[in-house]
This record gives structure tokens, C-alpha cells and sequence, in this order.
């Protein structure tokens, strides 16, 4: 069916969240929705999926205006959501998620129909080359797998225009893959495809339009064979970005980290780390690759203290520290930039002023030894705003409110805050937009060129390249092969990860 | 909005619930008046009418019993005389004597709960507090009394933070699950007063009854001079205790340690807090302050250490607390109110013959009421609150 929206306006208390936006996409087409994070695409889509009415504006399928008081409306007219995080019960049964809430039902009590719940499943699975065990629980399928079985709903109720929010945001490279492999399948089966996503290269890669919006207009709609990444990334920050923050060639000097034989167990046990032997200098960036779940994590949370060593050296800046305590490795200098920045970085119901100070609250000026010096943290949280330039009513106001770009400047304000010697960066940029990338990006590699040493984890490969003076490979809890950035090619650093050397 | 308004608007939800808790308990207070509900069949009018009538008389027994009746008030201001001023401001003061233990078990509660650790032992720690006051009174009888009263308190929140720290130990070690630890030493802590209570040196030995000696050596100094009147200094030190603990939650270090662990373990251990000492601080101070409610309870309100002593206020706090909202001036708040409840329910049974029971079931309105804010705003067609805007790069309408 063509959708098509038709000067779409919401408005919120103090945001225009949606201004005059027009989008249309034909049958069996795939849609790129492109745009930072509050730039409206998820309001927009609110508004397609019958959860919020636009103050104006009209939605016409296949050239007929529709309105929809509530989901259920939507979902009739043929509009299937998957969003980002998945709406599935973990104990059912694939068969049974599908079905929920348009279960078949026989007999004269209404039974579930299971069968034919099943028949339907299996049919569809076939059909789009999903691949979905019908019968295997939700909670042992992984991320991918729960994201299929979304789409297997939104089919399953008979959707001719599937709208995917922010789809590949927690797959793997591989996963993603997949996932437009299937998204090609809908399309040419003829479902309308709406595609939202921050990533440049996707929208490139599966669609066949692309409509930029930038705080809540359309910014620009474009072909992406006429297009370029660098025009894209213009159009959604309304200037231009460098996508690859240039560098000077590293001056490395002295050893700064320094792991021998490191080995260290995961939560159940089991070694998550083998025995890693890896330097990294004062004065360069050494950025590890690999799929999530290779013993990253646990490397991150033993070089800081979080996690025991089980067995080999740890030393930073020539002291020891395997099995310090926290505090201690934060006290010796070494900034920390965590994996998930609202579950490990930062207290969402605390202000940023309160974030700002998480670790360093103990010390002066902050605190007087009993006493919390209000009037200190609000100047220094009020610098380290202007100087990060987090986007922030005040230093009052609750860190959860901001937006995940600032959330990030915030723990990167805060680590930056005090002396560095080391950084460990987790998965800096996770989630975030171009221009909030950029600037992260940026700030790291001044940390370098005033002499630190970096260490970056990050399972996103452009992430890797762009910053990673050398390239590590980590599979199954190895280093599997050390590239100088001149030979850390897309391919040559995929082919380690997939564990092929 | 004006800086007024906007202060008072956070007060307009729970103000709104105990309307509307009482405005629900009339229609029990009427469904349970039997005489009125016989009479429906044969004077429908005169039944309701009559009911009505009866549940504002009740009401306002409530009122009278909790705060005093101004003609009582006016009658003292006239004669002048002792006798009629205690009569005038009994209610109020016995509310204020109601309301003392639960102002203390309530902050503890509250500084557990803000720490994300669930201390379900203020009952325990409350009794052992009181137990620890009156075995440090009587070992020191004899003493200038300043010196006991002062050793005494000491005791009560001893043995208090004592019975708090077990707990908080247990889980930062073992990870033991504080809800089902508290709980069990809630019965330990019973059969060691009991077991305290049968020794020579507690037990009063004219009395059959597992009671202790009379404590009125030592007792906390009433803030009234009055005879009749009951209420002593241990009021106003959980006003003082409430101002401190509020200090300490918001304006020192341990207390932004305390907070953040509560809202975040993961995160407060990333920024290298420690969670052990964090949970076991909290129970640590919560047992200490339900201790201190007990040891002024025995040493001001009863001067006797019996079982009896305690009567669920441990339990009465976890309500408290949430109700609250944890924060220090929101559980006093809340403690008056149920101060009040409870002494004016006895003025409504004295006065009308409806059992106290009825308040116990509109107390429970109140927390149902407060429990489910956005049930209220729905009733009185209030907005929602608004979520913090944040301008320009916001998401917060769409993402």
C-alpha cells in the first residue's frame, strides 16, 4: 500500500516535535527515516502508529485519509510496528508472542488455536526467510532472532507497511546484515518498508528514498544514488561534520598500560579473558574490535578495578593494579568511560551537577570531608557544561531528561574532569548522533595529543578505524592480531573478528 | 506559577487522597450503621438523612478527639485554671505523643528506602531500642538523672543500630536478602525481650506479668508542665532528628554515597563508591532511629518496658515512609496525620460507638489513596505532571 503523511504537526509543551512534515512511500519501497536523535522521527512514527494525534495535518493510505484514535486502529488499517525495545513476553513461545492479542480460537470456550497459530508462523517464517524456530522460547533467542519475531508479529497481522524503529541498534554487524537481507525479502513481496535509523551507511545500504528531518522538519528527501554520506550528515545537523575526526600520526612514548597474561573469569565462571598481552602507550589510541561478548566487558571491568584478575599483571603507569579497588585505579589517573551509560555511567533521577561529581565527590572541593560543597559542585558542574557544551536547562536538572548525546558529554565531562593517564572508553558512542560522535570523538583525541593513553573498546568498525592508531582483535577472549592503522582495512579487521586468521 | 503555588503543588496529591479516603470511608461508616440501613425500607429519606448525619458527628468527634475542642479552649482562656487547660489541649498533645514513635520508625524506613535496602525490621529494632534504654536506666539508677536519661537514649540506639547492622552485614557480604532477615530477627528480637523480661533485674517482681520496673526515675522531661499531659521532649527531638537526617540524605558526602547507591548500585559502584559500606550504613542509621523511637517511647510515653511497648509501629512506618514520599519533612507530615488518626478514633469511639476498626479501614484508604497518584489526578481532572523540558536538542518529546 502507499503511505503517505501529509504536513504533520505536533506539538508539545515548549517543542515543536513535529513541524509541517511531509513523507510518502509506495508499495513494496523501503523508506530511509534519517535524523538525530530529537529530530521527531519518533514522534512521527507515534503519531503513524496511532498513539499520539497530530494537531494537523492528514495520514492517506493508498490516497484515503485515515484517522486513528488509538493502536488498534492503526494496526487494522495495515500499519505493523517493531520497536526498539521488543514488546515480547520472555516465557512464551515463539508461536505464542506472535499470537498474542490475535490468538485463532476453536471450540465453543474459545480455546487457543495453537495449531493453526503455529501453521501461520511456520508460513510467514518460510515466506520471508525469517528462520524463526515457531516452538523455541523467547528468552533463549537472541537479540536478532526476538527482532524477527516483531516483524513475524506485525506480519502475522497481516501489516503492509512495516515501520522499524532504530532496528540495528542492538545487533551485531553480522545481525544487521540479516536484517536487510529481510527487509529487501518484504519489499519485493510488496510491503512498504519505513526505515527509521542515525546511521548514514543504512539508510544508504537498504533504501530506496531517504527523507532527512532536523528538529522537526523535513530537512531534505534524496535518492541515495545521488547522494553522498557527507551530504546526508549536512542535512541532519544543519552543518558540516567531519565523519572521520582528523588526526596527526601518533607520537607514542612510554608504556602506560601494560597487561601480561591477563586472565579473567565472567559473572558464571567461565574465562572471559585468555590470557591477553597488550601495551598501550602514552600518546596513542589503541582501539579493540570484535564482536560483543568476546571478553571485552570483562577486560574493561578489570583494567578499572571492577572485576577480578584471576591471574597475570595489570599495571598502569608501572604500579601494579590488578585488584584494586576502583577508586583507586580512578585515583591513579585513569578515566573511564563505561559500556552503558544509563545503567553504569550515570544516576538518571540525580541532577547533572550530582553526575558530574559521581566520582570525585569525595575529594576537595567538592567535599569537606563530612560536607558536600554545594556551591563548588554547581561552578565546577556549570564549567564542565559550557566547556563540553552540554545542552542542559541547568545544572539542576535531571541527567535522565537529557538526550543520549548529552547524557554521554556528561560522563565524558566528568572523567576528562580530573587528571588523566589513561582512558578507557567502552563503546563511547553507542546510540549517538553524527555530530555528538564527532564531538566525542574529537575530545578523546585531544586527550591523546596531550599525552595519554587510550584504550577503545567498541564493536562498531567505523568507530574502530577511525580512531584506532593501532587495531586489536579480541575473539573468544583473545587478541587474535594487533594492526597498525595502515593495514586495519574493513576487511582485513572483519575477517579477525569473525574469528578467521 | 507563582513561587507559592508551585511549592504547594506537590502537597495537592496527598491533601486531594485523604479527601477523597475519607469521603470513601463515609460510605463504609454508613454501610456499617445498622440502625439507618433497618430503616430504608420504611423511610428511605429519614435512613440517609440519618446516616449522614451521623457520619459528620463522627467526623467531627475525629476532629475533636485529634486537636481539641475550641469551646474547651475558649472555657481554659476564661477560668485560667491548670485543670481546664489540660483539658483543652489533651487531644492535641496525645496526637503529638501518638505520632513521636512513628515520626522516628518512619525516618528509618525512609533513609532504608532511599537507599534501595528494605528494612522490614523497625518493629525489632524499635523493641530492642526500648530494651536497651531501660537495662541502661536501671544499671545506672542511682546516677545524677541527666546522666541516665542520657545514657539511656545512647542505649536504645545502640542496641538499635545493632539489630540494623546485622542485616546490612549479611546482605553486603553474603548478599542474604534483607527483607527475610529483617523479618526473622523481628521474632528474635521479641523472645529477647521476653527472655530480658524474666530476669531479676528487669522484672518488677509484685507483678505476675512479664513487665519491667516502673522507669519514672528517669523520665524525659514533659514540655507542658501540666499534670495530665503526657507529652515530653521526645517530640520535639524528632523534629530536631528529622532536620538532621535531611541534612545528612542531601548536604554530606556519606549521604550523596547513600543516595546514589539507592538509585543506581551499578553506577555508584562504576563512579567506585562502595556498595557494601553504603547498605550497611543505611541499616546502621535506620536501626539506630527506630532504636532512639523505642528508647523515648519507654523512657517518655509508658515508663514501663513491656511487649507492649511496641504496638506495630515498625510496620505503620514502611507506609510512612511512602507515603512521604522519603523524604524526612514528608514522613513527619505523614506521622501527625496518622498521629491524629489514631488518637481521634479513640474520641470517635468514645463518642459515637463506631469501632476503631473503621479508622484502621480509612487509614488504609489513605495509603491506597497516595499509593496511586495518577487515580487521583484522574478523579479531580488534574493534569499530569509535566515532564522537565529541556529546549532546543530536546528529545524529550520524541525519543
Amino acid at each position: 500500500m502507499r503511505l503517505e503523511l501529509r504536513e504533520i504537526t505536533k506539538q508539545f509543551p515548549g517543542v515543536l516535535a513535529n513541524d509541517r512534515i511531509s513523507i510518502s512511500a509506495d508499495r513494496g519501497k523501503v523508506l530511509g527515516l534519517l535524523g538525530e536523535n530529537g529530530a521527531g522521527k519518533t514522534t512521527l512514527m507515534n503519531i503513524l502508529s496511532g498513539l499520539y494525534r497530530p494537531d494537523s495535518g492528514e495520514i492517506l493510505i493508498d490516497g484515503q485519509a485515515r484517522t486513528f484514535t488509538d493502536p488498534a486502529d492503526a494496526i487494522k488499517a495495515g500499519i505493523g510496528m517493531v520497536h526498539q525495545h521488543f514488546m515480547l513476553v520472555p516465557v512464551f513461545d515463539v508461536v505464542a508472542s506472535v499470537a498474542l492479542g490475535a490468538e485463532p480460537v476453536k471450540g465453543i470456550l474459545g480455546s487457543f488455536d495453537r495449531a493453526s497459530a503455529r501453521k501461520r508462523v511456520v508460513e510467514l517464517s518460510t515466506q520471508y526467510g525469517l528462520d524463526v524456530d515457531p516452538d523455541a522460547r523467547i528468552e533463549d533467542l537472541p537479540v536478532g532472532v526476538r527482532q524477527r519475531v516483531e516483524i513475524l508479529k506485525a506480519l502475522y497481522r497481516k501489516s503492509d507497511i512495516l515501520v522499524l524503529d532504530e532496528p540495528s541498534a542492538v545487533l551485531t554487524p553480522g545481525e544487521t546484515e540479516e536484517l536487510f537481507d529481510i527487509i529487501r525479502g518484504l519489499a519485493a513481496g510488496g510491503t512498504t518498508v519505513i526505515f527509521i535509523t542515525h546511521k548514514l551507511n543504512e539508510v544508504l545500504e537498504v533504501a530506496d528514498t531517504i527523507t532527512v528531518l532536523r528538529r522537526g522538519r523535513v530537512a531534505g528527501t534524496v535518492l541515495p544514488a545521488e547522494t553522498t554520506r557527507e551530504e546526508l550528515a549536512n542535512l541532519m545537523v544543519g552543518r558540516d561534520v567531519e565523519l572521520t575526526v582528523s588526526r596527526a600520526p601518533a607520537k607514542p612514548r612510554e608504556v602506560v598500560l601494560d597487561l601480561a597474561d591477563l586472565t579473567v573469569r565472567d559473572d558464571r565462571g567461565g574465562i572471559a579473558v585468555r590470557g591477553i598481552n597488550l601495551q598501550v602507550h602514552a600518546g596513542e589510541i589503541v582501539a579493540v574490535a570484535g564482536v560483543q561478548g568476546n571478553g571485552q566487558t570483562e577486560l574493561v571491568e578489570a583494567i578499572t578495578g571492577l572485576r577480578h584478575v584471576d591471574s597475570g599483571t595489570l599495571t598502569v603507569g608501572g604500579e601494579v593494579v590488578q585488584n584494586a579497588t576502583p577508586r583507586h585505579v580512578a585515583d591513579m589517573g585513569v578515566a573511564h568511560i563505561p559500556e552503558d551509560r544509563s545503567r553504569d555511567g550515570l544516576i538518571a533521577n540525580m541532577t547533572v551537577a550530582e553526575n558530574y561529581i559521581l566520582d570525585t565527590y569525595h575529594r576537595s572541593p567538592y567535599s569537606s570531608g563530612v560536607r558536600l560543597n554545594r556551591k563548588a559542585i554547581a561552578e565546577e558542574a556549570s564549567k564542565g557544561v559550557r566547556e563540553f557544551d552540554i545542552r542542559t536547562p541547568s545544572v539542576e536538572t535531571h541527567v535522565g531528561a537529557l538526550s543520549g548525546g548529552n547524557q554521554q558529554k556528561v560522563i565524558v565531562a566528568r572523567e576528562f574532569s580530573r587528571p588523566v593517564k589513561l582512558v578507557v572508553a567502552a563503546q563511547p558512542t553507542r546510540g549517538l548522533d553524527v555530530g555528538s560522535i564527532e564531538y566525542i570523538h574529537r575530545r578523546i583525541i585531544e586527550q591523546r595529543d596531550a599525552g595519554a593513553a587510550i584504550l577503545i573498546v567498541s564493536t562498531e568498525l567505523d568507530e574502530v578505524l577511525a580512531l584506532g592508531d593501532r587495531v586489536a582483535v579480541m575473539y573468544a577472549g583473545q587478541i587474535v592480531g594487533i594492526l597498525p592503522s595502515e593495514q586495519a582495512t574493513k576487511e582485513a579487521v572483519g575477517m579477525l573478528m569473525g574469528g578467521v586468521h | 506559577m507563582s513561587g507559592l503555588r508551585k511549592r504547594l503543588r506537590p502537597l495537592l496529591v496527598p491533601v486531594l487522597a485523604v479527601l477523597s479516603a475519607f469521603i470513601v470511608g463515609s460510605l463504609f461508616l454508613m454501610l456499617s450503621d445498622l440502625k439507618h440501613l433497618a430503616m430504608i425500607p420504611t423511610d428511605p429519606i429519614g435512613a440517609l438523612t440519618g446516616a449522614m448525619g451521623d457520619v459528620i458527628n463522627a467526623y467531627r468527634a475525629l476532629l475533636l478527639g485529634a486537636f481539641g475542642d475550641p469551646a474547651k479552649f475558649a472555657l481554659a482562656f476564661q477560668q485560667g485554671t491548670p485543670k481546664a487547660w489540660t483539658t483543652a489541649l489533651r487531644p492535641i498533645t496525645e496526637t503529638l505523643v501518638a505520632a513521636t514513635p512513628l515520626m522516628f520508625t518512619g525516618l528509618a524506613i525512609a533513609v532504608s528506602f532511599r537507599t534501595s535496602v528494605f528494612n522490614i525490621g523497625g518493629d525489632g529494632q524499635f523493641v530492642l531500642g526500648a530494651l536497651g534504654a531501660s537495662i541502661v536506666a536501671l544499671a545506672f539508677r542511682g546516677m545524677p538523672a541527666p546522666i541516665t536519661l542520657v545514657a539511656a537514649l545512647a542505649g536504645g540506639i545502640v542496641f538499635g543500630a545493632l539489630w540494623g547492622f546485622v542485616p546490612g552485614f549479611l546482605k553486603a557480604r553474603t548478599g542474604a536478602h534483607e527483607v527475610i532477615t529483617t523479618i526473622m530477627l523481628n521474632y528474635v528480637a521479641l523472645q529477647i525481650v521476653q527472655l530480658a523480661l524474666r530476669t531479676d533485674f528487669l522484672r518488677q517482681s509484685t507483678n505476675s506479668q512479664p513487665i519491667s520496673k516502673v522507669l519514672d526515675f528517669v523520665r524525659v522531661p514533659l514540655l507542658i508542665p501540666l499534670p495530665g499531659l503526657r507529652l515530653h521532649w521526645g517530640f520535639i527531638a524528632a523534629l530536631v532528628v528529622a532536620a538532621l537526617i535531611s541534612w545528612f540524605l542531601f548536604k554530606t558526602t556519606k549521604g550523596f554515597e547513600l543516595r546514589s547507591a539507592g538509585q543506581n548500585l551499578t553506577a555508584a559502584r562504576y563512579a567506585g563508591m562502595s556498595a557494601g559500606g553504603s547498605i550497611i550504613l543505611a541499616m546502621v542509621v535506620s536501626g539506630a532511629l527506630a532504636g532512639l523511637g523505642g528508647a523515648f517511647q519507654v523512657m517518655g510515653s509508658v515508663t514501663q518496658m513491656s511487649n507492649d511497648v511496641n504496638s506495630g509501629y515498625g510496620w505503620t512506618a514502611i507506609a510512612l515512609a511512602l507515603l512521604g514520599g522519603t523524604r524526612p519533612g514528608g514522613v513527619v507530615a505523614a506521622a501527625l496525620l496518622f498521629g491524629a488518626l489514631n488518637n481521634g478514633g479513640h474520641g470517635m469511639q468514645v463518642a459515637t460507638s463506631i469501632p476503631l476498626d473503621l479508622l484502621v479501614f480509612i487509614q488504609a484508604l489513605v495509603i491506597m489513596f497516595v499509593a496511586a497518584p495518577d487515580l487521583v489526578r484522574k478523579i479531580y481532572r488534574l493534569r499530569p505532571p509535566k515532564p522537565e523540558v529541556v529546549p532546543a536538542a530536546t528529545e524529550g518529546a520524541s525519543a
